[in-house]
């Protein structure tokens, strides 16, 4: 067990995860889903590999940052909508 | 099997369409022959923007004609022809260039096209993420654009509804002396046939001045409000239209889906689709002067196509000189999303009235052979 933990903010609400956790991952951890899609959708993570696009989010307001190729930071500021 | 028609319109890119469009209009008994998609070839790879322009003064004239064409048009064109109203914003970088954005005003105020003069700081506002070290711009509001397929799309529907018959799929094999021959062997008769294939015109008239030159364009995702107004450097003349080199120039509009496409880049001789990811990334570079943020946006696609280049940047508007039954619309470079319904309705004017509403001289195709004749 890694000791460290690291807390971000997911939608403004505070999550806590150990250290290597990707941000699609902390994003599940707060909710059921990643994003909206334009048409109303919910979406979540389907390859967690960097092909699908369906995991994007807003990070650190970059918009429409693959969550699922990025690791957790102390700090890191993630909308998904 | 042979049918007869008034005029035979080969091509269905925005410029056959708007040509079809204008004879079914007038009466006449259209035929449009596709080989493809409507609005498939260029119409599909270009940017859409509608636009005055001043490279001379028949460039002036038949893009502020047209300008205006499309905005009488714009209530009647589909919610998917995406027309927008989002006005242009010609961007000088120094005080040099502010010279020519008053000089450009006023010569646009002679053609009744309204524009104006922003200074550094009503440009920050306009538009926040250009460089603040900009000198200032010329706004002109009544430029636009749109997703030229689907315009093409209606213009087709329309003149179908007025009585046209499209062919499609059918490839135009040979056309002359009033007769059009499809590759199925059906016979098309009409006492006029109007050449628009565009970078293809070339394949019947192995003669014609036109040269395909090659552009790329990059999309990229949804970023409602990055940018307001199509946006163009004022050096994209001297960057983007030199003849002779490959270029690129900065040129970014803002799509209703909040996309933003980036372009622009020129190159001849380049005869393959193919991506070149050298000239994207002088795209991009040259973008990142005006706009530094433009990086940190996701690109999802990026295509190649083909204008249909003449020597002189104007279109080929008029009769064939070797045949009294073959006329000529295409050639439109860059602008043939803007020009394709003044086009039109200067090549209909000539063939039904023999007047037209701006003069047809500078686009008749016979300028090149008076040219070659005196050379």
């Amino acid at each position: 067990m890694p000791d460290a933990s690291i807390s971000l903010l997911v939608n403004g609400a505070p999550v806590s995860v150990t250290p290597g956790t990707t941000v699609a991952a902390a994003i599940l951890m707060s909710g059921p889903r990643a994003r909206i899609s334009v048409t109303g959708e919910p979406r979540a993570p389907l390859c967690g590999m960097g092909i699908c696009f369906e995991c994007r989010a807003t990070i650190n307001g970059f918009a429409h940052t693959r969550s699922c190729q990025v690791l957790c930071e102390p700090g890191m500021d993630v909308r998904t909508a | 099997m042979s049918e007869d028609w008034d005029v035979v319109v080969a091509g269905a890119g925005i410029v056959g369409a708007a040509c079809a469009h204008e004879c079914a209009s007038r009466g006449l008994r259209t035929a449009i022959v596709e080989a493809g998609e409507i609005g498939g070839g260029a119409t599909a790879a270009g940017m859409g923007h509608i636009v005055v322009m001043d490279d001379s003064p028949a460039q002036l004239a038949l893009t502020s004609y047209s300008q205006g064409l499309w905005r009488e048009l714009a209530s009647r064109l589909p919610a998917g022809a995406e027309y927008e109203s989002c006005g242009t914003l010609w961007v000088a970088s120094d005080e040099e260039e502010m010279e020519e954005v008053h000089r450009k005003r006023a010569l646009y105020a002679t053609v009744g096209i309204a524009s104006e003069v922003l200074d550094s700081h009503s440009l920050s506002e306009a538009e926040p993420h250009l460089s603040p070290a900009l000198a200032g711009a010329l706004l002109v509001p009544s430029d636009g654009v749109l997703y030229p397929p689907c315009a093409a799309e209606y213009l087709v529907r329309d003149s179908v509804r007025l009585g046209a018959k499209l062919y499609s799929p059918f490839k135009v094999i040979s056309a002359g002396d009033g007769l059009v021959r499809l590759n199925d062997g059906t016979e098309l008769r009409a006492p006029r046939i109007i050449n628009a294939l565009g970078s293809e015109a070339t394949t019947l008239l192995p003669d014609l001045p036109i040269r395909k030159r090659k552009g790329h364009l990059v999309i990229t995702d949804r970023y409602p409000g990055f940018v307001h107004h199509q946006l163009v450097e004022l050096g994209y003349l001297k960057s983007a239209h030199s003849i002779a080199t490959d270029s690129v120039a900065f040129n970014i509009q803002p799509r209703k889906t909040g996309q933003v496409l980036l372009g622009s880049s020129r190159q001849f001789g380049a005869e393959d689709s193919t991506v070149d990811y050298s000239m994207v990334a002088a795209m991009i570079e040259r973008a990142r002067v005006f706009m530094p943020e433009i990086g940190t946006l996701s690109a999802i696609r990026i295509w190649t196509g083909f204008r249909a280049a003449t020597p002189d940047k104007l279109p080929l508007i008029g009769p064939w000189q070797d045949d009294p039954t073959l006329f000529l619309a295409a050639g439109h470079e860059g602008l043939g999303i803007t020009t394709s319904l003044g086009t039109a309705k200067v090549l209909v004017d000539y063939l039904v009235d023999g007047e037209t509403q701006i003069p047809i001289d500078p686009y008749l195709p016979a300028r090149f052979v008076r040219s070659e004749a005196h050379a």
